[in-house]
């Protein structure tokens, strides 16, 4: 295991939710739940992070928003849905400024259903994009090494 | 004169809770003009009211906002009501009046903890937001959901309370009051609190009238704008409303925590002599022609709620207007001339939800 997955860095972004599924990440951070005992640190730099939770659906305004959000952040990363209205667009699906879920910009890695999602699924749901974000480090090293080794013998 | 700069803040920021645009114009450190831009957040739920029937629309209205989201079905189900001439039974109006006042405590304490957040007070923060755990274990006994509660149904409520539940109330009622004391002498007392919010933000009482601001924002300038005031159910409790004249960040904040103190009072006069008999009376037919609206005392301040119904199953419409949206243009013209720094702790005592706004 690296550094990074004993302690993933998260950025949350509100897409266009309804806040519950949002204060639900935030309560994931305080004493009853305590993320942080997984090394989970909320940071508000997209530089910083590892994994990027979003809530709600995008929209038109905010789809740059959140692609710019996901450019910035290093590699390897890790892109977590937290509700419904983020997995498909939920109870919003039919509104006319909604485009749908959160995979209609940017690829997803772990969708957590429920509306509004409860502290414990999204936990659980950082814990897979945990195994997600090893899995793709291992992936790059690999590549590395691969093209290193390739690069000495020509 | 100095040039002007002009630094974007949000929709992504560090310290901001909410995706907010806005364009700072700065001469130095200071604040010359804040010009917000919304839509972030906006979905065009209100549209929806077109192909959801008015029960479904109940589900729909909860979901303008997760935090207040028991007074938007407050403020749905009252205003359909009064469209259709359904008289409620006097139980469901009490209950109602419970879970109002408590998702009220819910989201205060969320409030305070955000401020503590927003100024680096990290503890805090999370003993706030741990007190809060309380209000919600109440609400995943009695409804079955953390958040989004929909506690309200047309002609009534969804359950009744037991008198488990009801002993389970008073308990956290005794629990949070308790633990209120050292949270109310922690924002009033500590130094690194006062020195952060008084004297920050401030806006005259005739400024706010004009800006028509509503909510603690407002009852922080002295103005009394409670639409608690105008309630039946709240006048037969002894509402009284709560008032500071400073007009500063730190008015706010004692505005709020006052009433959480306040509406636990309510909430126990409430369960005090809780009227006996049905809790949900049947609702058939379709709304007829007409209009109705009602308003409703939200968290963040009034909230408005007008249905207008065709006979079909299917209203005309059904339009929200929220607190917030209200109060952008107080909050514009707080930041002027207000030091850079201040900027985050501005916005957030207007208690901003953007997703209300923009609905
Ligand atoms: S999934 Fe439900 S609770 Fe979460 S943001 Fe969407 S509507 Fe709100």
């Amino acid at each position: 295991m690296s550094c990074t997955s004993k302690s993933p860095w998260i950025l949350h972004y509100d897409a266009s939710s309804c806040n519950g599924c949002d204060i639900e990440v935030l309560a994931c951070l305080t004493p009853i739940y305590d993320a942080e005992r997984f090394g989970v640190i909320n940071t508000g730099d997209p530089k910083q992070a590892d994994i990027f939770l979003i809530t709600g659906a995008v929209n038109d305004q905010n789809k740059e928003v959140v692609r710019q959000l996901y450019d910035q952040m290093p590699e390897p990363k890790v892109v977590v849905a937290v509700g419904i209205c983020a997995c498909s667009g939920g109870i919003f699906r039919d509104c006319y400024n909604i485009l749908g879920g959160a995979d209609k910009v940017i690829p997803v890695d772990v969708y957590v259903p429920g509306c509004a999602a409860r502290p414990e699924s999204i936990i659980d749901g950082i814990v897979k994009g945990v195994a997600v974000l090893e899995e793709k480090r291992a992936k790059m090293e690999g590549e590395k090494r691969c093209s290193r080794s390739r690069g000495s013998r020509s | 004169m100095g040039k002007r700069t002009i630094v974007p803040f949000g929709p992504q920021h560090p310290a901001l809770p909410e995706p907010v645009h806005l364009d700072l114009e700065l001469d130095g450190e200071t604040v010359v003009r804040a010009v917000p831009s919304i839509g972030y957040v906006h979905r065009g739920l209100e549209k929806l009211v077109e192909t959801r029937d008015y029960q479904q629309m109940t589900y729909i209205m909860e979901r303008v906002c997760g935090i207040c989201s028991m007074g938007h079905g407050y403020g749905y189900v009252n205003a359909v009501e009064g469209l259709m001439g359904v008289e409620v039974p006097d139980r469901a109006k009490v209950l109602r009046v419970v879970f109002h006042e408590l998702s009220r405590v819910h989201s205060h304490l969320l409030w305070l903890g955000l401020l503590a957040d927003g100024m680096g007070f990290d503890s805090l923060f999370m003993q706030c937001w741990r007190i809060r755990e309380k209000v919600l274990d109440v609400f995943e006994t009695v409804t079955g959901g953390r958040v989004i509660v929909s506690y309200c149904r047309i002609g009534g409520v969804a359950c009744d309370l037991t008198p488990e539940h009801i002993s389970m109330i008073l308990k956290v009622c005794d629990e949070v009051e308790k633990e209120m004391d050292w949270v109310r002498r922690v924002f009033f007392l500590d130094s690194s609190v006062r020195n952060r919010l008084i004297g920050v933000g401030q806006i005259s009482k005739d400024e706010m009238v004009e800006l028509c601001g509503v909510g603690p924002t407002a009852r922080g300038s002295g103005v009394d704008n409670d639409a608690r005031s105008a309630d039946e159910a709240y006048q037969a409790l002894g509402f009284e409303p709560i008032l500071y004249d400073e007009g500063d960040c730190y008015a706010r904040c004692k505005v709020r925590v006052d009433e959480v103190s306040q509406s636990i009072e309510l909430i126990r006069k409430a369960l005090g002599d809780l009227p006996e008999g049905e809790w949900r009376v049947p609702v058939k037919g379709n709304p007829p022609a007409g209009q109705f609206a009602f308003r409703v005392e939200q968290p963040r301040g009034e909230a408005y709620y007008y249905v207008k119904g065709n006979g079909t199953k299917f209203l005309d419409r059904a339009r929200v207007r929220t607190p917030t949206n209200i109060n952008i243009p107080t909050m514009t013209r707080m930041l002027q001339g207000c030091g850079m720094q201040d900027v985050s702790m501005i916005i957030i005592t207007i208690d901003p939800c953007i997703s209300c706004t923009e609905r």
